[in-house]
């Protein structure tokens, strides 16, 4: 007695209340994407333009898919592979696909988490340490990587990765790193030891966290000088930019990418849910609550990077003015910020010849506020070299880095959930084993398997799973779903499953997106990025003091056997679904297995409902 | 050549040209060797008067006598070239001749002693430059534990604690009851399994449950 599954719903664990399902399910398409991709593709794709694609790949893309997980983990209560595996045992490998996602993603993301934890665990300190370049040898200067580029470059790449100039040269384990990805792990153990019980404590805190950071942030940021800089560089539309299709691509793979479906880890979490429960409603308050935080997220980022244009160029005029005041020999204090533009004129025109020996820089907004940069660039040198010219930066960073853990966490327990709840399904799982020690197991094979990325070149192997693994495979296995679902499953028993939960069935709008607008744009996206990815030579930027043209990034080509890796990592999690479906066919098990599944004694459909009115009827 | 001089003086800057060689008799120099040093921007706004250059002259002669042991006094040190920008040339002599102190040494003698120098106008290394003299810069104080070891001590201690109670407190409190009262096999032990108590909802049936003591799957 006591087991989990096999005893039926009674044993299935539980909700404490709506609002954890829903803080749970916001929390994991909520990820750090939201806050350092979307804003990168807003100001690239001509701002406001941008919100045109994309809201019309959330309403025909997103809100579809999600909604169809919801509705099938709930009514099906299982895990992502009992789902596929209730449906046909032909697409069971569906379930698989997902699993191995989960799982390689989480092992990837979590590296992620375990550098904003470096970050966070640096922030403790005065000055901060990626303000100012170390000493070099011998004292006499600064070291001379760091002079080359910024102190900012210099704290990210050497101090807290020591990247090596080339994927192929791995170098050693960096042993600081090592400790931080021990944490994460530990942290997320921590909040995911008792399964639903304390992951769902749990998001009360991660999920509604990054919204007061965002809040903070937001007022700080718009207090801030040359704000309004970078908030009319982002939001200025520029129509033209929707004649590339490359925009229309990029709003569907952000959308597709930042809802995280496909995962398994939705479905699992709408299976914990009371079967009579609405989840259209939840569908679209999720997605649409996902769009607006990116939206919402946006405002303070770019409001900090005008900011931090603003700071650079008031530097650049500086130095300029020192130039000029030193060559000129004026007194001190007699070309100022205010001045400049006069000053500047004024010597030019009087004094030409002189003036163009002046080692002056040129300082123009515009091309400071075009660095844009998204990912890892954004937070961890832009951001934080922004949050050094800001007044109490230790309190500023300290935030910034625990926003992001927070929201990087709570799409963790997506992942985790992704990969146990199958594991429970697939039945590989000993009895006597408690859910404690699973969990542990997992966390520690993870933590073995992510010890690649804490190694000197880990970085460029982040982007490589970055960029194939959380990319490709869950474009096929999206597919596959929805097909599986309204095709294998048949949209009229999906409808009727729908009216059972939430007492009517999916109007015109839902089924028409199901059955052909869905499946046809994740068809054309998944073709179109695969022919953009194809066309050229997959290459990565380096980071390589002995580059002549340093601290540029020098673009080098994926070698061969990692290439080779790559078709690895975008193959082996799909290939579970035609192996499966072979393995199958040639078992002969082409009907379902329904009865199987859900046999068991102490729980049949009719018993539950007569209970559920009895119980009705008593209170 | 110069533009309108500001009546401002309030901020001024420094210049120091240590000269080698004899053509400290006509200033600006051309010497190949030539020491700048510019003061970016005054914290401490005084007005650059004959005195404040008494001031300097009479430090710099303590500057040399401390790193020569000569004896060298105010009229030692010789200025010339000087600018409203505040920058000016300036030389040093031995005590009681005309010869020039070798530029080396002036040099040396200014490094050892920069903070001196700085403390007497209140300066800072980037306040007041020497062309030419590179400020040794401070080495920083490297703490005894990094600070960030120690936020990741407090942190994983809580981690640590908070898992060993999560995982201790069910079986302590299970051994605990257990021997309040007596049961035979409703839990197996090893397994570890706790039940977990859902709370008031499940499907739970009066008659139901006493099989399921006695029955075993």
């Amino acid at each position: 007695m006591g087991e989990r599954k096999d005893s039926g719903v009674e044993e299935r664990p539980k909700w404490d209340n709506k609002a954890q399902y829903l803080l749970t399910c916001i929390g994991f398409a909520v990820g750090i994407g939201n806050v350092w991709r979307f804003p990168y593709l807003c100001q690239i794709y001509g701002g406001g333009a941008f919100l045109i694609p994309y809201l019309i790949a959330l309403v025909f893309e997103g809100l579809p898919l999600l909604y169809l997980e919801l509705a099938i983990g709930q009514r099906l209560r299982m895990g992502s592979v009992g789902v596929w595996n209730s449906i046909s045992p032909l697409i069971g490998g569906v379930g698989i696909a997902s699993l191995l996602v989960s799982f390689l993603v989480g092992v990837f993301y979590n590296t992620i988490l375990a550098w904003v934890l470096w970050y966070f665990f640096h922030s403790f300190q005065e000055p901060l340490p990626w303000s100012t370049c170390p000493l070099s040898e011998n004292r006499t200067g600064y070291d001379v990587e760091c002079t080359k580029s910024t102190p900012v470059n210099y704290f990210w790449y050497r101090e807290t990765l020591n990247i090596t100039p080339d994927i192929e040269i791995s170098g050693s384990l960096e042993w600081g790193m090592v400790i931080c990805l021990a944490s994460a792990w530990c942290i997320v153990y921590i909040c995911f030891i008792k399964g639903l019980d304390s992951m769902g404590k749990a998001v009360y805190v991660t999920s509604t966290f990054p919204y007061l950071v965002l809040t903070i942030f937001l007022i700080r940021a718009l207090t801030l000088p040359g704000a309004t800089d970078g908030l009319e560089y982002l939001f200025t539309p520029d129509w033209e930019t929707l004649k590339n299709p490359r925009v229309w691509l990029d709003a569907a793979t952000q959308i597709f990418f930042s809802l995280s479906v496909a995962f398994g880890g939705l479905i699992s979490f709408s299976s914990y849910n009371e079967e009579r429960n609405n989840c259209e409603r939840d569908a679209v308050l999720v997605g649409v609550i996902n769009s607006a935080t990116s939206l919402y997220a946006s405002i303070p980022v770019f409001s900090i990077l005008g900011f931090k244009a603003n700071t650079a160029l008031n530097a650049c005029k500086e130095k300029n003015v020192l130039a000029m005041t030193n060559y000129f020999e004026f007194s001190d204090q007699n070309i100022t910020l205010e001045n400049y533009d006069y000053w500047y004129n004024y010597l030019n025109r009087t004094f030409p010849e002189d003036f163009s020996s002046v080692p002056l820089e040129t300082c123009d907004l515009q091309k400071l506020l075009k660095q844009s940069v998204s990912g890892t660039g954004l937070a961890f040198i832009v951001f934080t070299e922004a949050v050094i010219a800001m007044p109490g930066s230790q309190v500023w960073a300290v935030l910034f880095f625990v926003m992001l853990f927070s929201l990087g966490l709570s799409s963790m327990f997506g992942n985790i959930e992704g990969v146990l709840s199958p594991l429970n399904d697939l039945k590989v799982v000993p009895k006597w084993m408690p859910k404690e020690l699973l969990t542990a197991i997992v966390c520690l094979i993870a933590f073995l398997v992510a010890l690649i990325f804490t190694l000197n070149s880990g970085n460029y192997w982040v982007e490589v799973f970055n960029s194939y693994v959380g990319s490709v495979p869950l474009l096929i296995i999206a597919l596959f779903e929805i097909i599986g679902v309204i095709y294998i499953r048949g949209m009229k028993t999906f409808s009727e499953d729908i009216y059972f939960m939430t007492g009517r069935k999916p109007n015109i709008f839902w089924k028409a997106c199901w059955m052909v607008i869905s499946p046809l744009m994740l068809l054309v996206v998944f073709i179109a990025y695969v022919v953009v990815q194809a066309q050229t030579h997959p290459t990565y930027p380096a980071w390589n003091p002995d580059y002549e043209k340093f601290p540029e990034n020098e673009v080098k080509p994926y070698p061969n056997w990692v290439f080779a890796i790559i078709i690895l990592l975008c193959v082996v999690p799909v290939i579970s679904i035609p192996l499966v479906a072979l393995y199958q066919l040639i078992c002969g098990r082409t009907r379902r297995s329904s009865a199987r599944v859900e046999l068991n004694p102490y729980s049949n459909d009719a018993f539950e409902i007569e209970t559920r009115e009895r119980t009705t009827c008593r209170s | 050549m110069l533009g309108p001089l500001s009546e401002l003086l309030q901020h001024f800057i420094i210049r120091f040209l240590v000269l080698g060689g004899k053509c400290w008799e006509s200033c600006p120099c051309s010497c190949s060797v030539c020491h700048f040093l510019w003061r970016k921007s005054s914290v401490n706004q005084y007005p650059w008067t004959q005195n404040e250059m008494f001031l300097f002259r009479a430090t710099l002669a303590f500057v040399m006598r401390n790193h020569t042991g000569g004896e060298f006094g105010v009229s030692d040190i010789h200025v010339c070239g000087e600018t409203a920008r505040v920058s000016f040339w300036f030389v040093a002599t031995w005590p009681n001749t005309t010869d020039l102190v070798d530029q080396g040494v002036v040099e040396s003698a200014v490094r050892k002693m920069r903070n001196r120098i700085n403390g007497a106008f209140l300066l800072t290394d980037q306040t007041l430059e020497f062309d030419g003299v590179l400020p040794t810069l401070a080495a920083p104080v490297p703490p005894d534990t990094p600070p960030w070891l120690i936020v990741f001590g407090v942190v994983m201690g809580a981690v640590s604690a908070g898992i060993i109670i999560l995982l201790m407190y069910p079986l302590v409190h299970k051994k605990w009851k257990k021997n309040k009262k007596t049961d035979d096999g409703e839990n197996e032990e090893e397994t570890r399994v706790k039940t977990t108590e859902n709370g008031a909802d499940g499907i739970y049936n009066m008659s139901f449950s006493d099989d399921e003591r006695f029955t075993k799957m």
